[in-house]
């Protein structure tokens, strides 16, 4: 790929940081541009991270209010008490991301090389579910996979299931929860990135008397590796901290990291609990994408 | 079975027109696009089912089996204790939370493409981390810094969330429209004597307009249909996702199913219109 890209697929904005920078009166409307959205990041996305991160190393409790006292051992409490929503949440959102990217990837293929004139409506289309609200979508799979519904009883039917088995309430339907509320931020990536593809590439390769499963493996597969990162991200990240498809399809006995969050914060009001929790979180899916992104090597993502 | 593929491919291009592919040749080619419609089907599913059960007439609180068919729901929308003004919330929200967000992202993107200066990476990378923040620990800082400052969470503490979480995305979605657009239109404009303003007025604002209309078009939906943040910082305020979540636990009412169809049909009319629209002007 590395030897492909860059004569085919000339990064847009390329920064030459050798030239002189502008002098004078120009110099500064760059920071005029910048000052507003930089002050809200930083009031409200900088500032509340500190206050997080001061907030996960103090004690006390809400009548007394909290001090900070620099209690890591919070952090290692928070862990060997919801290790195991921790471990759900990565799984779960690991598996859901690789199900997105093998039933997104053909959907994605399809429209960039053949649909045709009928491109835009498959675009249109994949995009045009998710404004019935994510709550509502995810309210409908639960009367989908519900215990008297169709799909249980065809499962029955060919013994795919138990006679008293189900789908709701189980780690299965929270998984494809995830997976169908998360598909687009895969599927739309990866468009971008294969649309992208000059066909001749396809010919050539064709040319080159590759079958049709090395010209994907050796020509598509390595020049959508940008889409692929992109899309693993945005579909990752939000599986990993949500809750919603949890209460909505799983059970309370298998929560995930995100509803140990929100009910540490809003109910139990353990704040330095919830806060370390929170960092942990954070962090880990930092190292991920970054380990991610090194591994792939996809490097300019934005 | 793939080592032999060239060579029959091959073979079928040289007969040319006169024998048409085999069905297997022709199912292997299409095969791509019957997965895809399989993947569509999928996503399109519960919305079938949202659009179905708007129409129930559910004899208890919950509106989760087909019980008869009826107008009612979609005659009297507000039927449903407490809904419209959620959704009217949930209105409010969105419309400032866009203009805001999309004239702060709309700037950074500006700035960030057509300059060069000191400080850009970081920029860059603080533009960058609230869309790799996963949602609860996004809201979660922001409820702490209120809870710290003392402020009361409501409708204000709502709008300045979804102000957040929606520049990032702001400026990404500008930010792809002014890379792809070519500066040397910009330079004509200067060397036929416009000064930096009208350049800016008369070029470039026209040419990122579409960009802009985008972003701002994803920071509404993204807002409307934001729960997660918002259930910690909203208070007593309830938005029209909040309503839903708190009527899952108690029963939902057919209108929320309504309201989740119209604005899928609401969403398919403004795409489809400006696709006329851009097919007119061509």
């Amino acid at each position: 790929m590395t030897t492909l890209a860059p004569p085919l697929a000339p990064e847009p904005e390329v920064e030459d940081d050798e030239g002189p920078l502008p002098q004078g009166r120009r110099r500064w409307v760059p920071y005029l541009l910048l000052l507003p959205g930089l002050a809200w990041l930083t009031v409200f996305f900088v500032v509340p991270m500190l206050a997080l991160a001061s907030t996960s190393l103090q004690t006390g409790s809400l009548g007394e209010g909290y001090r900070l006292t620099w209690r890591f051992a919070t952090y290692s409490d928070a862990l060997s008490t919801y290790g195991g929503q921790f471990l759900r949440s990565l799984l779960y959102a690991g598996t859901s991301t690789l199900l997105t990217l093998l039933i997104g990837y053909p959907l994605a293929y399809a429209i960039a090389f053949k649909a045709g004139r009928y491109r835009n409506l498959l675009l249109i289309l994949v995009v045009a579910p998710f404004f019935t609200s994510f709550l509502i979508r995810t309210l409908a799979w639960k009367i989908i996979l519900s215990d008297d519904g169709t799909v249980v009883s065809a499962l029955q039917a060919v013994h795919l299931l138990g006679e008293n088995g189900r789908l709701l309430a189980t780690p299965a339907a929270v998984i494809m929860g995830l997976t169908y509320n998360f598909l687009p931020f895969m599927v739309l990536p990866l468009y971008a990135s294969l649309e992208k593809i000059d066909g001749r590439l396809h010919e050539a390769a064709q040319d080159l008397y590759a079958n049709a499963a090395t010209t994907f493996r050796r020509v598509t597969l390595p020049l959508s590796v940008p889409g692929l990162v992109a899309g693993t991200l945005l579909t990752f990240i939000p599986a990993a901290g949500d809750y919603v498809n949890v209460q909505f399809l799983g059970t309370p006995q298998s929560s995930m990291i995100g509803t140990v969050i929100q009910s540490r914060f809003l109910t139990v009001l353990d704040y330095p609990t919830a806060a370390a929790l929170s960092f942990i979180l954070m962090a880990t899916v930092l190292v991920m994408v970054v380990l991610y992104v090194r591994k792939v090597g996809a490097k300019e993502l934005l | 079975m793939t080592t032999l593929a060239p060579g029959r491919a091959r073979a079928v291009r040289q007969q040319g027109p006169k024998k048409g592919p085999s069905p297997l040749d022709r199912l292997r080619r299409n095969g791509v696009m019957v997965v895809a419609m399989f993947v569509l089907a999928f996503l399109f599913l519960p919305v079938l089912v949202v659009v179905v059960f708007s129409f129930n007439a559910p004899r208890g609180r919950f509106n989760f089996a087909w019980q008869g068919f009826t107008w009612d729901n979609w005659l009297h929308p507000c039927a449903a204790p407490g809904m419209c003004d959620a959704l009217r919330t949930s209105l409010e929200v969105g419309l400032l939370a866009t203009l805001v967000s999309t004239a702060l992202g709309s700037l950074l993107a500006f700035g960030l493409v057509r300059h060069r200066f000191r400080g850009r990476t970081p920029t860059s990378l603080l533009v960058f981390l609230p869309m790799a923040t996963p949602e609860v620990v996004m809201g979660a800082s922001l409820l702490t810094l209120f809870v710290n400052l003392g402020v009361q969470t409501g409708f204000a503490t709502i709008v300045i969330a979804h102000i957040l979480f929606n520049v990032s995305f702001v400026v990404v979605t500008v930010k792809a429209r002014l890379a792809g657009m070519d500066s040397r239109l910009e330079e004509a404009a200067m060397d036929l004597y416009a000064n930096e303003w009208q350049t800016f007025r008369r070029i470039t604002l026209p040419l990122a307009a579409p960009g802009i209309l985008a972003g701002a078009l994803l920071a509404f939906s993204l807002s409307f249909d934001d729960f997660i943040i918002t259930n910690f910082n909203s208070g007593n305020t309830l938005t029209f996702p909040m309503f839903v979540w708190g009527a899952a636990q108690r029963g939902v009412p057919p209108q929320v199913n309504v309201i989740g169809t119209a604005m899928f049909l609401l969403a398919l009319v403004a795409v489809a219109g400006s696709e006329v629209l851009r097919r007119s002007r061509r």
